[in-house]
């Protein structure tokens, strides 16, 4: 049932109503609205209800084990939130003089210098709203860069082709033409493919190491010499970043810009989908062109930079600082943390990673780089069990949903076919990895004797398999009373 | 050690079924000399107990004041249910709802929002949000440019929010557009048509229209849609949610709508919080649907015909088309949509509009108040939502100062953005200023304002 | 999979049918139809845009992938199929009457640059399906 549908004309939440009357008005008639507003007439109680109820339609990280993988669904620490919601922090107007919020510019220049030391690089801007625009304010201070020194030639990026989809979508945007290298077969950049797209042209490359195959990039190393030779940048892609917390630092690897996925590694909700948080990083040379305002701390009082004091900024990408409340959250967790904590992080994620990889691998799954060594995620393929049985990678991860178990990421990366990729995250204790592993095994055990049945999954949720071409092909986008 | 469960009887089983003798040994892939980890600036690690102390005293630090600035920004009442159901372990620690089946929560929600959004701008179709109103806008721009095809210039009144023109600017320079700037008049606050003509000489892909503007003023929307209509370009409406509970919503702007409504959803039920995070909102008429950025969700069936809700149209996004994506665009708002439709169904149409009239009324009441001081004019003759310009009889950062001492943040100076405004103050009241919070406003400005008589 | 012997290919997965008035009618071929999956959109050329070879010039949408065709010579296009954008579903159920748009080549000899059905099938074999 739709929120409309508990609407009945008249109904009121006077507690939310003003008790005075609103007299004055001068707007003219012609400006006037005029037309209904669709919006429902229920009581307080309904409307609670009615959400709640809705609440408990979803798979979430506080009530399912959540294996998705490139998305690092770890535990959010309530403390994190019940903190960023304190009410004065919630009160700050963002344009609000600074000395009426030096405690809040306080946790954000403390992120910013923490953010610096955890990537190795020169300098922080937290503004970014999501990865993708971490990805693309990336992209364009590498634009930036080279068009400050005159260097016109360059018009390409390189992007692998595990690549996840924003890079190549943030180079277009950016007005890059994208190369695509493909992998070889241990999961590496083809060195001999990277070698033959460098060139004059060449303006960065972006790269996820661990990349999206779940590996360690082992020529990282090798990869910047070339790139850097050619006159190129590098750009980390922080979606991975929690496999290598503490462990590596993307500057140390040679890279010159970085977002850090805010939501991923540093655990602030994803929120069914938002919002995110992707401060960006840059080595010395691309420090004139970040992103502002950022926080400066000078004889003792935290300050704005604007476009004032970074003359050569890219300029402005949110209306104000960019998600302040899940950059406070983010504050509070790394200090939850604390140097060592963070160490742990990358520590136990890759051992669940490389624990529930072997476990599955007894069980007879098929491991898409059974020689590697997990980063904190990796790759399990279903391309055999679907030639002998015709069970799909989507078919197996909607049965998982019958066992109480969040799917992982499906037909990610394209180029590995039927997989499933499988992060587990460092919260996860190791019974509820056993747990996953003996239904992952449950269901091996279906495809053989009930492969139909695997087919049509799910059996046991509110609702059964969706069809998505009668959503495509009969747009229903809002409901019409 | 925070947040993992692990006891030392788990490491040493699961190393063992590994082959690993070591945690570290996990690492063996990665070579040595990269191997820098030592975090020598990040301060050791706080318990709960700390971490709350020290949170508490840098809030308590910063305070509260009594504020009447806007600018994009808007304090509202927020019902306590609001963040309460949004803040569920379900809503807040679920992810985009890739897997429908598992999701139904959040994509019911969206599906609703969707509608409340597509009413109350009088559009027909709405994505699920974008990141802000200024990124909403740029976006918007994008959209207009595709729909159009043979031209890339936007055109952009100075009467848009000086930092939405920035991220425009920022977002769109890299693929060749052209945002171009048109004044205003400067005695209504406005966008006349005789400034519009100029620039309608050549093509262009699509006019924004703010409404209200960043003044505060409502702007002649009715013909500014229709001129840009003329030219065969697209009308991009930049609009208040709150102020559509007055004011025509952009679909019935002229004789045919505006094409696309984008803005800021902030005051739909989100606390102010330094600046986010917020949600944009987008809407558009049916034919550019296939244009729109973003997630869309969409209803249909399940195999038993029982109806449900699935992402839908995701062929146009980027984990999809890749670098033919209509934008790079992956996440939404999520969760400030969630606390968006549960504000927008607490109030409901008559709350909303209650809201709406009570803020307007506020402003009006607050003008005629300040006007009465010497030397307090109101800068522009057009009528205004929530928001006023007014011109003080001193420099106004000054006068800011000395409010602040008093705890009133007295409204946004103008001069940074506009040069050619002197003293000028931009004042907004919401539903949440009372008669008493008014007049101490008033009051004070009066006491300050003396020594510039 | 049978691959009709009358008409030629690209390596890109378009169908063409030389007609007798010198024009041309492009498709997408049961091989493209089936890795698409369940058509839900179409987006045709505009008729008399001119397209050069291997222009992108139409969207076909399914639920999982979008994907261009290209247009295997140069020329102006004459005729579009506009019944597929109320019902794509066609190209499923029947790819090679399903055509997408009619071409007039501005060069008839540019054809001989199109494979056969054998010279297609040793294209996807090469492609490794």
């Amino acid at each position: 049932m739709l929120i409309f549908e508990h609407s009945r004309p008249g109904r009121r939440n006077r507690s939310q109503f003003s008790t005075i009357k609103a007299e004055k008005q001068n707007i003219p008639q012609n400006l006037l609205r005029k037309s209904p507003m669709l919006l429902p007439e229920a009581s307080e109680m309904d409307v609670v209800r009615h959400y709640t109820r809705l609440s408990q339609k979803n798979f979430s990280i506080d009530t399912e084990f959540y294996p998705l993988g490139s998305c690092t669904m770890k535990y959010n620490p309530r403390a994190c939130n019940a903190l960023a919601m304190l009410p004065q922090f919630l009160a700050r107007h963002p344009l609000a003089p600074e000395d009426t919020g030096q405690g809040f510019l306080a946790c954000m220049y403390e992120l910013q210098e923490i953010l610096k030391d955890v990537t190795g690089m020169a300098g922080v801007s937290l503004t970014p709203m999501a990865g993708a625009q971490g990805e693309l304010i990336g992209v364009m201070m590498i634009r930036a860069y080279h068009e400050a020194r005159g260097d016109k030639k360059r018009t390409e990026i390189i992007v692998p082709d595990a690549a996840h989809g924003t890079n190549p979508a943030t180079a277009v945007m950016c007005g890059y033409k994208v190369v695509e290298i493909a992998t070889d077969k241990e999961g590496n950049v083809d060195m001999a493919a990277l070698k033959a797209a460098v060139g004059p042209q060449t303006a960065g490359l972006m790269l996820t190491n661990p990349s999206t195959l779940g590996v360690f990039e082992k020529n990282v190393s090798e990869m910047s010499r070339i790139v850097h030779d050619a006159g190129g940048l590098l750009y980390y892609d922080g979606a991975n970043l929690n496999a290598v917390l503490g462990k590596v630092k993307p500057g140390d690897m040679g890279f010159d810009v970085i977002h850090i996925n805010l939501h991923k590694t540093f655990s602030t909700p994803h929120g069914g989908g938002g919002p995110g948080a992707a401060p960006v990083g840059v080595a010395e040379r691309l420090l004139p062109y970040l992103p502002v305002p950022m926080v400066a701390y000078e004889k003792g009082v935290y300050r704005w930079l604007t476009e004032k004091d970074v003359p050569h900024t890219i300029g402005r990408l949110s209306a104000h600082m960019g998600n302040a409340g899940v950059l406070l959250r983010a504050y509070v967790y790394v200090r939850l943390l604390g140097a060592k904590g963070m160490n742990r992080v990358s520590e136990y994620a890759t051992l669940n990673a490389n624990y529930l990889m072997a476990e599955l691998s007894k069980v007879g799954f098929e491991i898409a780089f059974p020689t590697r060594r997990a980063s904190h995620e990796f790759i399990v393929t279903l391309k055999e069990i679907k030639e002998k049985t015709g069970v799909t990678a989507m078919n197996l991860a909607k049965r998982l949903l019958d066992k109480g178990y969040h799917a992982p990421t499906t037909y990610f990366p394209i180029l590995i076919p039927e997989c499933l990729l499988i992060e587990p995250a460092e919260t996860e204790s190791k019974e509820t990895l056993d747990a996953f592993a003996a239904a992952m095994k449950e269901i091996l055990v279906e495809i053989q004797e009930q492969a139909e049945m695997v087919k049509s999954a799910p059996h046991d949720m509110p609702l059964r398999k969706l069809d998505d071409v009668k959503a495509a092909r009969e747009l229903d986008l809002t409901w019409k009373p | 050690m925070p947040f993992i469960p692990h006891t030392e009887e788990d490491v040493k089983e699961m190393l063992a079924s590994i082959g690993a003798s070591s945690i570290e040994e996990l690492f063996d892939e990665i070579p040595p000399d990269l191997k820098t980890g030592a975090l020598t600036r990040v301060p050791p690690g706080m318990s709960e107990m700390e971490i709350s102390r020290l949170m508490l005293e840098r809030a308590q630090a910063d305070g509260f004041y009594l504020s009447f600035i806007g600018a994009g920004a808007y304090e509202h009442h927020i019902p306590a249910a609001v963040w309460q159901i949004t803040t569920r372990g379900e809503f807040y620690s679920s992810y985009t709802p890739y897997q429908a089946e598992a999701s139904q929560g959040t994509l019911q929600l969206l599906y609703e929002y969707q509608t409340m959004m597509a009413s109350l701008t009088g559009m027909d179709v709405s994505n699920a949000s974008l990141y802000d109103g200024a990124t909403a806008l740029a976006e918007a721009a994008l959209m207009a440019v595709r729909q159009h095809k043979t031209s890339r210039r936007i055109l952009v009144p100075r009467t848009v929010h000086p930092a939405y023109r920035k991220v425009l600017h920022a977002i769109v320079r890299n693929q060749d557009i052209e945002v171009v700037e048109i004044p205003f008049c400067p005695e209504s606050g406005q966008v006349l048509l005789e400034h519009l003509e100029p620039f309608g000489q050549e093509d262009f892909a699509a006019l924004v229209i703010p409404q209200p503007n960043f003044f505060g003023v409502l702007e002649q929307v009715d013909a500014m849609t229709d001129w840009a209509h003329k030219k065969h370009s697209s009308v991009i409406a930049v609009v208040n949610p709150m102020s559509l509970a007055m004011l025509v919503p952009p679909g019935e702007w002229g004789a045919q709508g505006a094409d696309i409504a984008v803005g800021e959803g902030q005051p739909l039920g989100i606390p102010l919080s330094s600046g986010g995070p917020y949600f944009g909102f987008m809407t558009c008429k049916h034919d550019l649907v296939r244009q729109m950025p973003g997630r869309i969700i969409g209803r249909t069936v399940d195999l038993d015909n029982k109806p449900g809700f699935v992402l839908t149209l995701q062929a146009r996004e980027q984990h999809i088309r890749r670098s033919k994506a209509t934008s790079n665009i992956c996440t939404n708002q999520g969760l400030m949509v969630t606390a968006a439709t549960i504000y927008m169904s607490l109030l409901g149409p008559e709350g909303l509009r209650q809201v709406a009239a009570q803020s307007h009324a506020n402003m009006l009441q607050l003008t005629e108040q300040l006007e009465k001081l010497p030397g307090v004019k109101r800068v522009y003759s057009g009528s205004c939502f929530h928001e006023v310009t007014l011109t003080l009889p001193g420099p106004v950062n000054e006068i800011l100062q000395a409010l602040k001492e008093q705890r009133i943040l007295g409204g946004l100076n103008l001069q940074e953005h506009y040069p050619e405004l002197n003293n000028a103050l931009l004042v907004c009241a919401t539903e949440t200023k009372t008669a008493d919070d008014l007049n101490k406003y008033s009051e004070m400005l009066g006491k300050i304002l003396k020594k510039y008589g | 999979m049978s691959i009709p012997t009358q008409l030629k290919y690209t390596k890109s997965h378009e169908w063409v049918k030389s007609e007798s008035d010198g024009t041309i009618t492009v498709g997408i071929t049961q091989h493209a139809q089936e890795l698409l999956g369940d058509m839900v959109f179409v987006e045709l050329p505009k008729i008399g845009r001119t397209l050069a070879q291997k222009e992108e010039c139409v969207v076909v949408e399914s639920v999982k992938a979008a994907a261009d065709v290209y247009s295997p010579v140069a020329g102006e296009v004459v005729a579009v199929n506009s019944e597929l954008e109320s019902s794509p579903e066609k190209i499923n159920q029947d790819p090679y009457q399903a055509w997408l748009f009619k071409l007039k080549p501005d060069n008839a000899a540019d054809l001989a640059s199109l494979l056969d059905a054998q010279g297609y099938e040793k294209a996807l074999e090469s492609e490794g399906h």
